[in-house]
């Protein structure tokens, strides 16, 4: 577990928030529709702040006019990798904007070990710091069995 | 015909030698002032706020503000002959008496672009707010707003970030940002001062943040600072996962000492370095630059703007200078708070928001804007509410300002009862069940409260921040508020 409050990864959103059920997604995924968002769905095993680059489930779901159709597919994610981190993303293509305007957590491993900090000491005090995720030690496919 | 014409260049050498006499003309006679002047797409258009000298005429005042603020001098000087004196002068085209306000009048005037070199608010400042603040025929001027041509917007590269590819790069997307100014704000040892950076960071916070006179004195020499603070950064970044930052000042005596902090910053891994208002148009163009050459976001805090801001009947509007920070390139600005303990009626507060955050800023007089002001994509501004607010406020902050906004908690944060984490718990409790409930469609302005009571059942860090500090508000009249009422006529 992790030390901070929530014991757990705050990325995203709502992470403070008690999780939320799939009617409370479906609520968020209408807010997003109903600004002309496009939402997809993105897994992954190494939840390093700069993994910028999380596996897609499938394309963004540019053409999508209901949420009951976004959570058919974040249940088919959820089957697939349960012990995955999950989040739901949604596009805003307007001009200025063209970038990434929701992003929450929809599923977690059970156990989320957290990160390492380890320093390395340089010059006059200085120091380099790497962040190193302990479920990443394991390799790709072996990380958050239960 | 040729007589004709004879007749008309001898009228023009007559009416020129009369010009350009020696001896004192009006303002308003030297050209100064031109009724039927339509400005031009590529003129420059301030709206000042002028309250001539008693017997004094308007017109001839606002003509005045004109010459003084471009070619004029006191008296006439045939060296105006030289040049194509006509392009140099502003142009006075439009004087009305300001609303309610006995003795003051709007004046409007143009210039023409040539008389602003590319790329410098330097120069534009010293034409618009030299001399002519202290020209004596005006009891008081005030710069109330501006239209910066595209073709001189482009002029400038803007942000070196902004706030799409800020929110990009910490991967924090749809909702406030927080932040916290660490406290006390002097006194603290460099160990002491990274302790709070840590426990604000980890408990939930996006940044913490250097006061704007916490620079490198006895009590804490900067590099000391910087050492201890990115320690705390990157343990909170371990702790929870997320991307954190904690903006490092590098405001200091010269530039060369402003480029040796901001360079030991980036050796040490910050995302974001902090100046203030206080360092310059010059240096903070120097700083836009750097900042855009090593991918770090600049946070500006207006420190002194309320020396020349704040009084309606003189000075320079903040959203002028929002306007000229956006032009200048700054990633973060101070724009008020609405409902805290500074200055800024909510109306006025949201005009300087809308320019920093806008495409295309629109005319809106509730809001203080004269003009339409189209920014040529030029990079946004993430505005930075800071300054007497709290979790018992989320609902008004949010309603008001929307998600680009980072809200900053000092006082909130760090005064919580039960610690400095359980501040930003609270504070982070309240912004995301805010979000949520706003996206789900209720009415947050009118349920806030009631939702924040509910999000507090699960959260004691939040109970105890409403218990101490729900009743708390700043309920003063604002010195600068809008001249025009909020009707349906002025919302058009």
């Amino acid at each position: 577990m992790m030390t901070n409050p929530t014991g757990r990864l705050t990325q995203g959103q709502f992470s403070f928030l008690p999780d939320l059920s799939d009617a409370e997604i479906a609520l968020q995924v209408d807010y997003g529709l109903a600004r002309g968002y496009a939402w997809s769905i993105e897994y992954s095993d190494d939840p390093h702040p700069r993994n910028t680059y999380w596996e897609m489930f499938g394309m963004p779901m540019f053409d999508l006019k209901d949420a009951a159709g976004v959570l058919i597919e974040l249940g088919a994610c959820r089957r697939t990798f349960p012990q995955h981190y999950i989040r739901l993303m949604a596009f805003d293509s307007t001009r200025g904007v063209e970038s990434v305007v929701m992003s929450f957590i929809v599923n977690r491993p059970e156990r989320e070990p957290g990160f390492a900090l380890e320093r390395q000491e340089g010059a006059g005090r200085s120091m380099r710091y790497t962040l190193r995720s302990y479920a990443a030690d394991a390799p790709e496919a072996e990380r958050y069995r239960r | 015909m040729a007589t004709a014409e004879t007749a008309v260049s001898d009228d023009l050498a007559t009416a020129k030698r009369k010009r350009y006499a020696a001896g004192v003309l009006k303002y308003r006679e030297m050209g100064y002032w031109a009724a039927d002047y339509v400005p031009k797409d590529t003129d420059t258009v301030c709206l000042f706020r002028i309250t001539p000298q008693d017997g004094v005429d308007p017109i001839e005042a606002a003509a005045a503000v004109a010459g003084e603020s471009s070619t004029a001098t006191w008296t006439v000087v045939w060296t105006d002959r030289l040049t194509a004196c006509d392009s140099y002068r502003a142009k006075a085209f439009r004087v009305e008496p300001a609303p309610n306000a006995p003795g003051q009048y709007f004046a409007w005037v143009a210039y023409d672009i040539i008389l602003f070199e590319e790329g410098s608010i330097a120069n534009m400042t010293a034409s618009l707010i030299g001399n002519v603040f202290s020209f004596k025929p005006l009891k008081a001027a005030r710069l109330e707003d501006i239209r910066i041509p595209v073709a001189y917007v482009k002029t400038f590269k803007g942000p070196p970030t902004g706030l799409v590819v800020e929110r990009e790069r910490l991967d924090k997307f749809g909702r406030p940002l927080l932040g916290a100014t660490t406290k006390p704000k002097l006194g603290l040892s460099g160990r002491n001062y990274g302790r709070v950076i840590y426990e604000g960071l980890k408990g939930g916070l996006d940044f913490m943040k250097d006061d704007e006179n916490i620079n490198s004195q006895p009590f804490m020499h900067w590099r000391d600072r910087f050492l201890y603070v990115m320690d705390a950064v990157n343990k909170a970044s371990a702790a929870t996962g997320e991307v954190k930052g904690s903006y490092l000042n590098v405001t200091g005596a010269t530039m060369e000492d402003i480029y040796e902090r901001a360079e030991f910053a980036k050796e040490l891994g910050s995302v974001v370095v902090m100046v203030d208002l206080i360092i310059g148009w010059s240096a903070i163009q120097s700083m836009s630059n750097w900042c855009r050459r090593h991918d770090m976001i600049l946070h500006m805090h207006r420190a002194g703007h309320g020396t020349y801001t704040r009084q309606k009947n003189h000075g320079v509007s903040f959203r002028v200078m929002a306007k000229w920070l956006r032009l200048a390139g700054v990633d973060h600005l101070h724009a008020g708070t609405a409902v805290g303990k500074l200055e800024g009626d909510p109306l006025t507060v949201q005009g300087y928001y809308n320019v920093c955050r806008d495409s295309v800023t629109r005319t809106d007089l509730a809001r203080g804007l004269f003009f339409d002001q189209d920014w040529c994509d030029l990079r946004k501004v993430m505005p930075v509410a800071s300054g007497g607010i709290h979790a018992g406020q989320m609902h008004q902050l949010l309603d008001l300002f929307g998600d680009d906004v980072v809200l900053q908690f000092g006082g909130g944060t760090i005064g919580h009862p039960a610690g400095i984490q359980a501040g930003a718990v609270a504070n982070r409790v309240a912004l995301e069940s805010m979000v949520k409930a706003r996206n789900e469609g209720r009415d947050i302005r009118n349920e806030g409260p009631e939702i924040l009571r509910t999000a507090a059942r699960f959260c004691t860090p939040l109970k105890q921040a409403l218990d101490t500090w729900g009743e708390i508000s700043f309920n003063y009249t604002p010195t600068d508020g809008s001249d025009f009422a909020v009707t349906p006529a002025a919302s058009n």
